[in-house]
């Protein structure tokens, strides 16, 4: 009986993965909710789970695709793999309003490059501190520090191995998980009153997860336009990591 | 239908993926170049220019919807594949290199905001109610 189950599981990998992930972020939501009250983003607990899975896949399988490589769970890695992960991170562009967008006006621009190189020159140092003195891993670590998007996506052009893109991954989310949880205590600090204000924020604080729960928790009205910019964030670290931000990293490492 | 929606969304995915390749190969590197990012740039284009000829009706919409939506469940998806055995060796590069980022950020962050014009007037009063 359990056989037959677990077959259904595995020939139907992708299904599995949909139902597994549906689970993991519905228990996400319940934690979000109930031990931190909806200040940090239940999306946040969905990826440290996925993060803790693939910890117990790889220690159980010794293999590098951490929940992926146990036969039961391998549609995981067709639904995170680079072609669904791309198709949906170009999806949310969507949601973009340009003529929002070009009310945020020359600071927007500003914050968003800033926002963009300002945390990478920092996680690019971070990884030479500790030893990762390649350019590649040194891009794919910096761009990790822009978001958790960012990061694998520039990794998987550059070519980065996995355990590099998983410290990029990690870097990021705990980006993602600091902004959420330290927005509302520094929001005066920040100055977070204005529209304005908020795209600064959103185009510096990148992830858009990040940013919307940290504005959420700091002021509901202005989530849309730290979004907005954010948003942006994502696209302009993609364009720059793998390009410019590589070939930079690359002629002053020389190699 | 629903599916012009998806099928616009994987149009521009592999144009923008073409172009990055193109792109990547005319500078000489065996690398995608912002494939991505120029997609979501072809995604916004398209919808600046669909949205005011009446050319995205709503299914067409939500056949791209869906797929922003499923951004946060793939991203679970792919930290559930990673190496994070190998990572957490790495030791506390993740955790020093993310406070450094959120840190500095902040302070750009007020230092920017510290500079903005002050107005007495409520700047969400003048902002229309277009929340639909």
């Amino acid at each position: 009986m359990l056989e037959i189950f677990q077959k259904a599981l595995q020939q139907n990998g992708l299904i599995t993965a949909f139902a597994v992930v549906g689970i993991i972020v519905m228990f996400s939501g319940f934690i979000s909710r109930k031990l931190t009250f909806g200040r940090v983003h239940g999306s946040a607990f969905a990826i440290l789970i996925g993060l803790v899975l693939a910890y117990w896949g790889g220690i159980h399988t010794g293999g590098q695709k951490g929940l992926a490589d146990i036969s039961l769970f391998g549609g995981i890695g067709l639904m995170g793999g680079a072609m669904l992960r791309d198709f949906a991170i170009v999806a949310t562009a969507f949601e973009v309003q340009a003529t929002e967008a070009r009310r945020a006006g020359m600071i927007g621009v500003v914050s968003l490059l800033l926002g963009t190189l300002v945390p990478f020159i920092v996680g690019a140092s971070v990884a030479y501190a500790f030893g990762y003195s390649d350019a590649v891993s040194m891009t794919t670590i910096g761009a990790g520090a822009v978001t958790y998007i960012v990061g694998p996506v520039t990794g998987a052009a550059i070519g980065a191995s996995s355990d590099v893109m998983a410290l990029s991954i990690a870097t990021g989310l705990l980006k993602a998980i600091m902004v959420m949880v330290g927005t509302p205590i520094a929001a005066r600090f920040l100055g977070l009153k204005t529209p304005r204000s908020a795209m600064v924020f959103g185009g510096l604080a990148g992830t858009v997860s990040g940013v919307s729960a940290g504005l959420a928790a700091t002021d509901r009205r202005l989530v849309p336009y730290g979004a907005l910019v954010a948003t942006f964030h994502t696209g302009i670290g993609c364009l720059l990591g793998p390009s410019l931000l590589y070939f930079a990293t690359k002629a002053i490492m020389g190699g | 239908m629903i599916i012009y929606g998806t099928a616009l969304l994987a149009i521009c995915h592999l144009l923008g993926i073409f172009l990055g390749d193109v792109l990547g190969h005319m500078i000489g590197v065996k690398t995608n170049v912002g494939g991505v990012g120029i997609a979501m740039l072809l995604l916004i284009f398209a919808r600046l220019y669909m949205q005011p000829r009446g050319l995205l009706p709503k299914p067409t919409e939500a056949g791209v919807g869906f797929w922003a939506a499923m951004y946060i469940p793939v991203v679970v998806a792919m930290a559930a594949q990673q190496n994070v055995v190998a990572a957490l060796r790495g030791g506390p590069v993740a955790l020093i290199a993310a406070f450094g980022a959120v840190a500095l950020c902040a302070c750009f962050i007020a230092v920017i905001n510290r500079m903005e014009p002050k107005t007495d007037s409520d700047p969400f009063a003048i902002e229309p109610v277009t929340v639909a």
